[in-house]
């Protein structure tokens, strides 16, 4: 009994691959197990704490409170007006996101490789759940800011939104495209060359510091070296957090050159990670 | 019955040594060729894969040019040693790791279960991780959910199944990935070892149920294990592996029986010139032979099968005696035996050399493969001298024709020995 049907193969393994094999359809039967990751990441996490989900909270708050005391009252940086400790709140939410999505995907193929030495899934899978499990950590560090900003409005600060607030939700992706991206990128190369992971851990810190979380631009265009103020200006992060807080708190600048250049960048990192994450999955069990 | 996977000249190539310094040299060499158009300088270096000779390059063939075919419905073995290339095949197969050349189709979905308990999160409760683990393994929520009671029973684990596995024992928490894994309803399975996990209980009741899986439920199901007992039982067809290539395939019993005769020299006599034993006794050599003392590598089972083992005393003062062990092709030892009735049992030997036969009476082993292991020991003070398994083997026959154990049945006659017994009957009344 020969249909038609018999004759065709459902898949076929071999060593060659498509440069973007981004099989949806696959990935959509998989849609459970990354609802399942999502939740084992989120849910996991502070199991067997006594302060359980508060920490999503105390981290950014702490941060923010030494932030303002260091650069702020020690350092006597101008915020241009903004309440300083509301200022640093806007920018290590926003980064903090970047750097839990970068930090996350980049270890995906060291931390798991014992799952992937012994079954296939699309691999992708885990760098997704990863960035959907810290945007809920997001949303409840957006949810504390605005806390705090409504709490600000009613001392009386005059705070406002800015028009361009609509924009928020594609900042998001951009800061979830770029954190993947580069994630994604750092965790292919490194089941060769472990070098990264150091790299990555003190990298993360210093990428902060050029990238405007606790200064405003203006501040970093008057006082830096010309040379470091470009980097700073132009580093696609930092348009990201001046953005943010632009749109948040109505302060810094905002320019639609720096918005769709970020956003062409995000793009390109996301695809190139794409593409090589896709290259290492197919055979990095041999080399991890 | 049609071809359900169909696997075309596989090849994979390891990397030995520790991967790290060159590796860049070697991958922008690599990188150099392939923008020429040229092909990988490294895939020609490799060499076949033998752990146990020294090879020349830091590149090995864990398979080399692999075809088989599976049809739907069909159970098949995978044998061979260590580091014949089961495991890359079968990591292969699960889309693990990718061949090198070759490649595989498949008109089916394939899951594996090698070594389970993949992905178990030790945090969360033994409910949460069926479903995580059932997920992983590529089964969606509601198929979980219809089967999640089911799994529970079958793992045993009811009580502990709102425990974090953080808390389990390992036996439980294997039980639970061989039920998650058990419920798995891909249209090929893969198996590798997973009988060896649990208690004796559990490891019947895994048995049970992979012979439901593969047998009862027409699943297609690629099995991998050392244990001869099982392939013989669960498979269908058997393919051997041996240094990444397929040296044989076909029937079963076939495949295990050139297994077990080319891993083990099969051949019915062995000499030995060193390691064979210590100052004391050193063994010269063993042989099979039939009844006139000629070498042969099979025996009938009506036939008696001797073995005379050959050995040079160099310390007198000693009581040396002869020991065999019996394993059949399933590793069942089937019995030992040592020297204790002859004469020079007792005497304690002076230089020179001895020989020592015994003879296995006729209807004792089953049909198969036969292993024998052989040592020289002295019982009064107890001490080895010599001991080596699996040194000869030899195959026992049967004569269909002529068997005083069967009569007029042809069919199988399962068992690890074939005694032939004696049999009573009589009529006690007449039918009223």
């Amino acid at each position: 009994m020969h249909t038609k049907e018999d004759d065709t193969w459902l898949y076929t393994i071999s060593s060659k691959r498509k440069l973007i094999d981004f099989n949806f359809a696959e990935i959509w039967r998989y849609r459970d197990l990354l609802f399942l990751f999502v939740k084992r990441d989120v849910v996991t996490v502070y199991k067997q704490t006594i302060l359980g989900p508060l920490w999503y909270i105390i981290q950014p708050l702490f941060t923010s409170v030494i932030f303002t005391l260091i650069f702020n009252n020690l350092g006597q940086i101008s915020t241009n007006g903004v309440p300083p400790f509301l200022f640093n709140l806007a920018g290590i939410t926003a980064w903090n996101y970047f750097k839990e999505c970068l930090t996350g995907t980049s270890s995906t193929f060291t931390a798991n490789q014992s799952i992937f030495g012994k079954v296939y899934f699309p691999r992708v899978i885990v760098p997704m759940s990863i960035t959907i499990s810290n945007l809920l950590k997001f949303g409840i560090q957006l949810g504390i800011f605005i806390g705090f900003y409504v709490y600000y409005a009613f001392q009386g600060r005059t705070l406002g939104f800015n028009s361009h607030v609509f924009l928020l939700p594609i900042y998001i992706i951009m800061m979830a495209l770029l954190g993947l991206g580069l994630g994604m990128i750092i965790s292919s190369m490194t089941t060769k060359y472990r070098d990264l992971t150091i790299l990555v851990g003190f990298g993360v810190q210093l990428l902060m510091y050029v990238s405007a979380v606790p200064y405003p631009v203006s501040e970093a265009k008057a006082k830096f070296p010309e040379a470091v103020a470009l980097i700073v200006e132009y580093n696609p992060l930092t348009q990201i957090i001046e953005g943010f807080r632009y749109m948040l708190l109505n302060t810094g600048t905002f320019s639609w050159f720096g918005f769709l250049y970020t956003l062409a960048i995000s793009m390109v990192l996301f695809l190139i990670g794409l593409v090589i994450f896709n290259k290492t999955e197919k055979s990095f069990i041999d080399t991890v | 019955m049609s071809v359900i996977l169909k696997a075309e000249n596989i090849s994979k190539q390891y990397r030995l040594g520790t991967v790290g310094t060159g590796t860049i040299s070697h991958d922008l060499n690599r990188w150099w060729h392939k923008v020429r158009g040229k092909e990988d300088p490294f895939l020609k270096v490799g060499e076949s894969n033998d752990r146990s000779t020294k090879g020349t390059s830091d590149y090995v063939w864990a398979l080399q040019d692999i075809s088989f075919e599976v049809k739907r419905g069909e159970v098949l073995g995978i044998i061979g040693k260590n580091g014949a290339g089961k495991s890359t095949l079968l990591k292969i197969l699960s889309r693990v790791t990718s061949p090198t050349t070759g490649e595989i189709k498949t008109k089916g979905r394939i899951a594996s279960l090698l070594e389970v308990g993949t992905g178990f999160h030790p945090e969360m409760t033994g409910r949460e991780n069926v479903y995580l683990n059932g997920a992983i393994l590529g089964m969606t929520k509601k198929e979980i959910k219809l089967k999640e009671e089911e799994i529970i029973a079958f793992s045993g684990c009811e009580r502990y199944i709102d425990t974090p596995v953080k808390r389990y024992s390992s036996g439980m928490r294997v039980r639970l990935a061989f039920a998650v894994a058990a419920f798995l309803e891909p249209d090929i399975l893969v198996i590798d070892e997973v009988l060896a996990v649990g208690d004796a209980e559990f490891q019947k009741k895994a048995i049970g149920k992979m012979q439901d899986i593969s047998k009862g439920e027409g699943r297609t199901v690629l099995f991998v294990s050392h244990n001869m007992d099982s392939i013989m039982r669960l498979c269908t067809r058997a393919i051997l592996l041996k240094n990444g290539t397929i040296i044989e395939s076909g029937q079963v019993s076939h495949v295990i029986d050139t297994y077990l005769s080319t891993e083990f020299g099969a051949t019915s006599n062995k000499t030995w010139e060193k390691n064979n034993g210590n100052d004391i006794v050193k063994i010269l050599s063993i042989k099979a032979h039939n009844q006139n003392f000629e070498k042969t590598d099979n025996f009938k089972i009506t036939e008696k099968v001797g073995i005379t083992i050959k050995y040079k005393v160099m310390e007198s003062g000693h009581k040396i005696h002869s020991a065999l062990n019996f394993f059949n092709s399933s590793g069942v030892n089937i019995f030992d035996s040592h020297e204790s009735n002859t004469v020079l049992y007792h005497e304690k030997k002076h230089p020179g050399i001895y020989e020592a036969t015994v003879w296995v009476y006729e209807n004792i082993f089953s049909e198969g493969v036969l292993v024998v292991g052989v040592a020289l020991v002295t019982h009064d003070p107890f001490q080895v001298h010599f001991h080596e398994r699996d040194v000869i083997a030899f195959n026992i026959v049967e004569d269909l024709e002529n068997s005083p154990t069967r009569g007029d049945y042809v069919g199988s006659l399962p068992g690890i020995i074939r005694p032939n017994l004696k049999w009573e009957s009589h009529k006690i009344t007449n039918n009223d």
